[in-house]
């Protein structure tokens, strides 16, 4: 707000931003799993990081998670007003400037990326600048209004953090982390159509191309079944590395024909059965798909501990 | 008219005041735990001492004839 607005305004009439209008702009509830993922990926890795330094390092990915949504909340403010899901966000509400978020993305996407390189290494360093260019040029400005498979290249950006906490451990790239990134990666696509296909959005009326929308729901369906598909086969081929053990594959089989159960249930229904009892299993599928995800990260976290204690692995 | 040492402005930013001072605070602390934590990591700090234009006996090598630190012959 510029000097001369504060003569214009009465404090009344004048809303000041808050910080926790701020804090609305860095999409806490998505920060939350990426700290989540990060810190199981820098736990798992074989080479032990000073706990302030591992900190230091998961709050960096944090931030610039955050950052990314104040980006991504900065471009689609126009289609955010339009939506309902949406509309109440800082921007569109009009308790943050457009211009006040793009600062604030900028500004702590560059704090958090030359924090982290001065923190650990270059190599987590650019997978988080990636990461960052990834949600808010190719996903916020190209892809999310362009294609309906927006929602599967986008979900690369949510699957780099145990990568980059691997990579912030051991300073490089490995089959382990390159398939903790395809686990989630290929879990976004089931886990947010299961969600489309019960929540009536209002997407089109803001022109971007969801499935459900562009292709129908039996579309939708098919593509919830065959994206599971290879999810079990990277979920269950996690277990077999080293940062895998019998504990994470009993549970990783568990959740996997849990999962698979469910996404096979909503590619034989059609919508006059899935209306008739409700979405009843659309909706117990996306339960499912949260437990699924905290399960397989909270098991490589037990196998850890166990290497930890000279036990656990195949 | 009067000059108001507490202005309006000053009520309604002062959360905001409060949050950047608190995170400046932590920015401190981030910056200060990381150079702790870099420095100690380092190890025995004596291999990066060197000669500033006067002799550092400390850091001369043993005599090999009769292995005694110079710094303890000179004294």
């Amino acid at each position: 707000m510029s000097d001369m607005s504060l003569h214009e305004t009465t404090p009344e009439t004048a809303y000041e931003a808050q910080m926790g209008d701020y804090f609305a702009l860095l999409k806490p509830r998505v920060m939350s799993l990426v700290v989540f993922t990060a810190l199981v990926g820098l736990l798992v890795a074989p080479v032990p990081v000073h706990p302030f330094i591992g900190f230091v390092a998961v709050l960096c990915i944090a931030v610039g998670a955050g950052a990314s949504g104040a980006l991504n909340m900065w471009w689609d403010a126009d289609i955010d007003g339009r939506m309902r899901r949406t509309a109440k966000r800082p921007i569109p509400d009009g308790r943050v400037q457009p211009g006040e978020a793009l600062g604030l993305g900028l500004t702590l996407s560059c704090f958090s990326v030359v924090l982290l390189g001065l923190a650990t290494n270059w190599v987590a360093t650019a997978l988080l600048a990636f990461t960052i260019f990834f949600y808010a040029v190719v996903y916020s400005m190209w892809l999310k209004r362009a294609t309906p498979q927006n929602i599967v290249i986008g979900g690369a950006a949510g699957a780099f953090p145990p990568m980059i906490g691997w990579a912030v451990a051991t300073g490089g790239i490995s089959i382990e982390s390159v398939l903790m990134f395809a686990l989630i990666f290929m879990w976004t696509p089931p886990h947010f159509w299961a969600l489309a296909l019960f929540v009536k959005t209002d997407y089109g009326d803001a022109g971007v191309p969801m499935l459900t929308e562009t292709h129908g729901r039996r579309v939708t369906r098919n593509h919830v079944l065959a994206y599971c598909a290879p999810l079990v086969a990277v979920a269950i081929g996690l277990g077999f590395t080293s940062i895998g053990g019998w504990v994470y594959l009993a549970i990783a089989v568990f959740f996997n024909a849990w999962f698979l159960k469910g996404c096979y249930d909503i590619w034989r229904r059609d919508e006059a059965q899935a209306e008739a009892d409700n979405y009843k299993v659309e909706i117990s599928t996306f339960k499912v798909s949260l437990y699924y995800l905290f399960a397989h990260f909270g098991a490589l976290l037990i196998e850890a501990a166990l290497r930890a204690n000279h036990i656990g692995g195949l | 008219m009067a000059i108001q040492v507490e202005h309006e402005i000053h009520k309604r930013r002062r959360g905001r005041n409060m949050g950047i001072g608190l995170l400046l605070l932590a920015f401190i602390g981030i910056v200060f735990g990381l150079t702790v934590v870099k420095v100690l990591q380092l190890g025995d700090l004596r291999k990066f001492e060197t000669f500033d234009h006067v002799v550092r006996p400390q850091i001369v090598a043993e005599t090999p004839e009769t292995n005694v630190p110079l710094s303890e012959v000179s004294n």
